[in-house]
């Protein structure tokens, strides 16, 4: 069944068009990852998701208006929006009872038991927490609610590499099924390119990519071409070229892997690859923002 | 960072206390969750989030209390003159009442000016917005705040700490061989006053003032104080300047004196019920509903803010 469906969804802040006719679908049991440039309209795509903005066009979350019915969607939809929304006055107990006495669906029990995992202090306050352990204070809340759609918008933005990879196992191993679906918005792409299903790009309020993961690997081929084949290889259209220690690396798009295995290494192109690739190189783009944002 | 080490062992401890909390969480959290339910944690983390709520009425009463244990059982033993002595324990019932009514409106004023301010200040306004919670509950439960928790909140107060000061006065006046039956029945009466002036003057008449804090709060990025007090000021000197007239600054005069049931002194207050209260007079006077139709129309624009506001 279809958890989100978006139709022709437009937003514009003044003259500034942060959603430009967006049509996207997310089936159950998928996780959707939803990657772009700093302002290329990830936040407002998913605000509207939330119920948290106004927007223009036809956008159903799981059968409900989000802007109408905010507070019963919410009952069904839970999200981590940026790190450290966790308000710092709150103890980690008043975190837990405060979900306990306003979500139908909060197993506090479950809550519990993810926090056992951690060093996290049931007295203490979330100001005293570090970084991390906030971010796995809210992911041990946001889990334990039995929750049709999680939408994650950059959780784990300044988190160091094991927490952010903890973050991932566990929302893998403790939570996701395929009764549940997930949309994650990431800078840190690297991260998630063997957690999600499916993939989109999104650039300047538009849809730029929208594959499943299966079709990425099957579509796009990255050759490290052998210096003498570099125009054998440049004939056969090559979506994007850059240079590593001296090689050529080429990304081509729908070519057949035989063909291509004769004219270097092949494999599959990361996600940041693919990224730079289709939106790093047009001229008049945030070029500059599209790659650091990758690189981050 | 040592989180990943200590990520394991810890389990079996830890299921305990869970297992226990399970009986205490199945009889809490039913599968139907009523309409009150949101109101009232909302209710309650509004007080955890500002102890000022109670600290403050509290502090002021434990200082009353020691002031008068200083009055009472200092000065008004040491003078001999029966007159004096009765004076100085019973005059200070109506000044502890009014500073503690007074701390309250002042606690009230700046909680309503913060209330819808901070969460977006903090970026915690995403947090609340992922509960199912509604916008227009959230702003009621911070209405309560100054509306209901407030006033009731200091009239148990003022009753606490008067009934401790009624203990010592009646020691005085029994030690000195002096009736303290007049005493329990003016202070007695001056509760029930206290309750109607609540009701009728903090609740009812303030309630405009208490909703247009909320709807700045709500509404300003930033200096909310500004923001509140400003615009009317401003229409008050263009007023002046314009017609030579105060006619606007009486009318916020009023509101704030408390409208027709206004207590001009500390020291007026009524101790008669029967002589003073005019219920008929406050129902009657249009600036009551005329108040509470903008009062509502305010908590309405509020709830419509804070369904478009995010962090600031």
């Amino acid at each position: 069944m279809t958890v989100i469906e978006a139709r022709s969804l437009r937003k514009a802040f003044g003259k500034t068009v942060a959603l430009d006719g967006v049509n996207l679908r997310v089936d159950e049991g998928r996780i959707l990852g939803l990657i772009g440039p700093n302002g290329a309209g990830k936040s407002t795509a998913l605000n509207a998701i939330l119920g948290l903005t106004e927007y223009q066009g036809e956008l159903r979350v799981l059968g409900r208006d989000p802007w109408d019915e905010r507070d019963q969607l919410m009952r069904d939809v839970c999200f981590i929006a940026d790190v450290a929304v966790l308000p710092r006055w709150m103890r980690v107990s008043q975190a837990l009872d405060y979900v306990g006495g306003v979500h139908p669906r909060f197993d506090r029990v479950r809550a519990e038991g993810f926090l056992a995992k951690t060093d996290i202090k049931r007295a203490s306050k979330i100001r005293e927490l570090s970084k991390g352990m906030v971010t796995q204070l809210h992911l041990a809340l946001v889990m334990a609610i039995d929750a049709r759609l999680l939408v994650l918008d950059e959780p784990t933005l300044g988190l160091d590499i094991l927490y952010r990879k903890q973050f991932y196992d566990s929302l893998l191993n403790d939570y996701f099924d395929r009764s549940r679906t997930i949309v994650v918005t990431t800078h840190q792409v690297e991260d998630v390119q063997h957690v999600i299903t499916d993939l989109m790009f999104i650039n300047r309020g538009r849809i730029v990519l929208d594959c499943s993961m299966e079709e990425f690997e099957s579509r796009y081929l990255e050759v490290a071409v052998h210096p003498e084949r570099v125009a054998a290889a440049r004939a056969l259209k090559p979506i994007h070229e850059r240079q590593v220690l001296g090689r050529s690396i080429l990304l081509f798009d729908h070519v057949d892997r035989g063909q291509l295995a004769a004219l270097g290494d092949v494999r599959t192109p990361s996600i940041a690859d693919l990224f730079v690739a289709l939106m790093g190189n047009k001229p008049g783009d945030h070029a500059a923002g599209a790659a650091k944002g990758v690189a981050r | 960072m040592n989180s990943q080490s200590t990520a394991m062992p810890e389990a079996p401890r830890d299921s305990q206390i869970s297992e226990s909390r399970i009986s205490e969480s199945r009889g809490i959290a039913p599968a139907a969750v009523t309409a009150m339910r949101p109101f009232y944690w909302s209710v309650r983390r509004e007080l955890w989030e500002n102890r000022s709520i109670y600290i403050a009425p509290l502090a002021v009463a434990g200082l009353v209390l020691l002031g008068y244990l200083i009055a009472s059982m200092g000065y008004a033993l040491s003078t001999t003159n029966m007159a004096q002595r009765r004076a100085a324990v019973e005059e200070p019932y109506t000044f502890a009442m009014g500073v503690i009514l007074g701390t309250a409106f002042i606690v009230s004023i700046f909680y309503s000016l913060d209330a819808l301010h901070g969460e977006r200040r903090d970026r915690s306004i995403l947090f609340w917005k992922s509960m199912p919670v509604s916008d227009l509950t959230t702003v009621l439960s911070k209405a309560s705040i100054p509306l209901l928790v407030l006033p009731l909140l200091s009239f148990a107060i003022v009753v606490a700490t008067e009934l401790i000061m009624l203990g010592l006065s009646s020691l005085v006046l029994l030690a000195s061989g002096l009736p303290v039956a007049t005493l329990w029945t003016m202070v007695f009466q001056m509760w029930l006053m206290l309750l109607y002036h609540l009701v009728t003057v903090h609740v009812l008449w303030y309630a405009p003032i208490y909703g247009w804090l909320l709807l700045v709060s709500g509404w300003a990025r930033r200096a909310a104080f500004l923001w509140a007090v400003l615009p009317w000021l401003a229409i008050g000197a263009v007023e002046k300047i314009a017609f030579n007239t105060w006619h606007f600054a009486a009318m916020l005069g009023y509101r704030f004196e408390g409208g027709p049931e206004a207590i001009t002194a500390a020291d007026s207050f009524p101790i008669d019920p029967m002589m003073q209260l005019t219920p008929g007079r406050f129902l009657s006077s249009p600036g009551l509903w005329i108040g509470l139709v903008v009062a509502a129309a305010f908590l309405a624009a509020a709830v419509r803010l804070r369904r478009c506001q995010g962090p600031i």
